[in-house]
C-alpha cells in the first residue's frame, strides 16, 4: 500500500467519524481535529478503526504525532507491518 | 407518548415494532418516534400483551397521548403502554409523507428516462450525485457535467444528520434552558482538582491496551460523580411537583454535542454500579447513537444528574445549567498544566477546574461544596473508581 492508498483508507475511516466531511476539502496538512471538529471519543474511534483496518496500533503516547492528515500517514507509513516488502512488488 | 425531557412537548410515531397479540417484556423496545432530538426507539415499562394500537405511524401527538394498550400479566388488568395518562388534546395529523415505497419507484422511473451525457453520468457516480435528483440545464433539458458539479458543490453546505430538525432542537433546548433559569434558583461552585493522579494512573492502564479497550478521562470524571452521589443525595434525582425525589439509582446524563449544533444529554445507567470498562463501553455506545439516531427513551427521561465535560474543547471552566427536573450539574473544565502549591513548594501540576450548578430549593452552597470535594478526592484515587 503506497502513500496514496494509505491516505485514502485514512479519509475513508475519517468519513465515517465525521459524514458531513467533503473529503475534497480536507487539507492535508491543516490540523486535523481543528478542520473535523474531533472530539476525544472521535480520536479514539479513529485510532480504533485505523488499528482494526490497516493493522496499526497507535499507542496513546503518540497522539501528539497526529497533528494533520499527512502526519497520520507518515505515522502509519512508518509502522505499518511488513509495508517495506510489500511495497517492492506493487 | 413518552416525555423525553423537559423539553419535550410532542412526538411523531415512526413504527411500530410490535402487533396486537406480542408479547412484550419491560425493556422491549416497542416503536420508533421522532422528536427534535432524532429518532428514539420507545421501551416499554412492564411485561404484557399487545391489546390495541392506538396510534397510526405518520402522526404526531403530544406528550402524554396513549400509544397503545398492553394487557398487563395479571388477568383482567389494561395498562397504557409506555404512558400513564391520556391527555385531552387531540392529536394533530402530522402532514402526511410521501410513502417511501412509491418515491423510490417514481426516482427509478424518472432515471430511466434522464438525458444525460456520459460524461456528467460518469462525474456524477464519482461524486455520489444522484441524477434523479437534478434538473439539467443542457439541450432537451439533459444533464450536463455543470450541472453535476453544482448538485456536488450544494451537497459540501453542512447538512444536520438525518432526521433531526436543528430549529426545532435550538427551540427546544431554549425552552427547557429558560424553564430551568425562570424556575430554579441556582448556586454555582467551582474547584481545582489534581488529576495528575488519575491520568498518570490512566496512561499506565491505557498503554498495554489495544485501542477498543482504552478508557476516556471522562469516564473517570462520571464514575467519580456518581459514587459521590451516593452520599449526596440531594444532588441526584428529580424536583417535580413542588418537592424533591432523591433516586436510588445514580443515571448519570453525558452532555454530548451533535455536529452540526445542537446537543442532547442521555443517561448511562447505573453509572455507581458500572466497572469502568462497562461504562466505556456504554459510553461509546451512547455516543454513537446519540450523533447517528435511535437513542433509548429511558436514555433520556432517565438522568438523575448530569455531567458537562467542555473541557475538550479547551475551556478551562463551565458555569452549567440545570436540566430540568434534576437538581445538579456538574462541570469538568480542561485539563492544563499549572503552577500548583503543595507542601510549601509550587510545582507544575496538570489539573482542572470543576464546578457545580444545583438548586437551592434542595441543597446549599456547603453541602454543594462538600459534594465537589468528593468528587476531587475520588479522582485522587483512581484505582478505587
Amino acid at each position: 500500500m503506497n502513500r496514496d492508498e494509505i491516505q485514502a483508507r485514512l479519509t475513508e475511516i475519517l468519513a465515517t467519524i465525521a459524514p458531513e466531511m467533503e473529503p475534497a476539502t480536507l487539507d492535508p496538512m491543516l490540523d486535523l481535529r481543528e478542520q473535523l471538529d474531533i472530539d476525544s471519543m472521535d480520536l479514539l474511534n479513529f485510532i480504533t478503526a485505523v488499528h482494526k483496518r490497516l493493522g496499526v496500533n497507535i499507542p496513546e503516547a503518540d497522539y501528539p504525532r497526529l497533528t494533520s492528515l499527512a502526519a497520520c500517514v507518515d505515522y502509519v507509513v512508518e509502522r505499518r507491518p511488513s509495508s517495506r516488502p510489500k511495497a517492492s512488488f506493487t | 407518548m413518552p416525555s423525553l425531557g423537559s423539553d419535550m412537548e410532542a412526538g411523531t410515531l415512526v413504527e411500530w415494532q410490535i402487533k396486537p397479540g406480542d408479547v412484550v417484556h419491560r425493556g422491549q423496545i416497542v416503536a420508533v418516534v421522532e422528536t427534535v432530538k432524532g429518532a428514539i426507539d420507545v421501551e416499554i415499562f412492564e411485561d404484557g400483551v399487545v391489546d390495541e394500537l392506538l396510534v397510526a405511524p405518520g402522526t404526531e401527538v403530544p406528550v402524554g397521548t396513549v400509544l397503545a394498550r398492553i394487557r398487563s400479566a395479571q388477568p383482567g388488568e389494561v395498562a397504557a403502554a409506555t404512558v400513564s395518562e391520556p391527555q385531552p388534546s387531540p392529536a394533530r395529523a402530522a402532514a402526511p409523507s410521501v410513502a417511501a415505497g412509491a418515491a423510490s419507484e417514481g426516482a427509478r422511473e424518472a432515471r430511466d428516462r434522464l438525458k444525460v451525457s456520459p460524461a456528467a453520468r460518469r462525474r456524477a457516480t464519482e461524486r455520489g450525485v444522484d441524477l434523479a435528483q437534478l434538473r439539467g440545464s443542457g439541450p432537451d433539458g439533459a444533464i450536463t457535467v455543470a450541472d453535476v458539479e453544482t448538485a456536488a458543490a450544494a451537497a459540501l453546505a453542512p447538512k444536520p444528520a438525518e432526521g433531526r430538525d436543528l430549529a426545532a432542537m435550538r427551540q427546544a433546548i431554549a425552552a427547557a434552558m429558560a424553564h430551568a433559569k425562570r424556575e430554579i434558583p441556582h448556586y454555582y461552585l467551582a474547584m481545582p482538582v489534581d488529576m495528575a493522579p488519575a491520568l498518570t494512573w490512566l496512561e499506565r492502564r491505557n498503554a498495554d491496551r489495544p485501542p477498543e479497550e482504552r478508557l476516556l478521562p471522562a469516564i473517570l470524571m462520571v464514575k467519580a460523580v456518581a459514587q459521590a452521589t451516593a452520599r449526596f443525595a440531594e444532588f441526584n434525582g428529580f424536583y417535580r411537583n413542588g418537592g424533591f425525589e432523591p433516586s436510588a439509582a445514580a443515571h448519570v446524563g453525558m452532555a454530548i454535542a451533535l455536529r452540526g449544533g445542537g446537543l442532547v444529554a442521555p443517561a448511562l445507567h447505573d453509572a455507581r454500579d458500572r466497572d469502568l470498562d462497562g461504562l466505556m463501553q456504554d459510553f461509546r455506545d451512547l455516543v454513537q447513537r446519540a450523533r447517528s439516531g435511535h437513542l433509548r427513551s429511558s436514555e433520556l427521561a432517565d438522568p438523575t444528574i448530569t455531567v458537562t465535560s467542555l473541557g475538550e474543547r479547551g475551556v478551562e471552566q463551565v458555569f452549567p445549567i440545570i436540566y430540568p427536573p434534576q437538581v445538579a450539574i456538574v462541570g469538568f473544565g480542561a485539563v492544563t498544566e499549572r503552577p500548583w502549591a503543595q507542601e510549601g513548594h509550587i510545582v507544575v501540576r496538570r489539573a482542572l477546574t470543576a464546578s457545580l450548578a444545583a438548586d437551592h430549593r434542595v441543597s446549599d452552597g456547603h453541602r454543594g461544596g462538600l459534594f465537589l470535594a468528593a468528587i476531587a478526592a475520588a479522582l485522587q484515587q483512581p484505582e478505587l473508581l
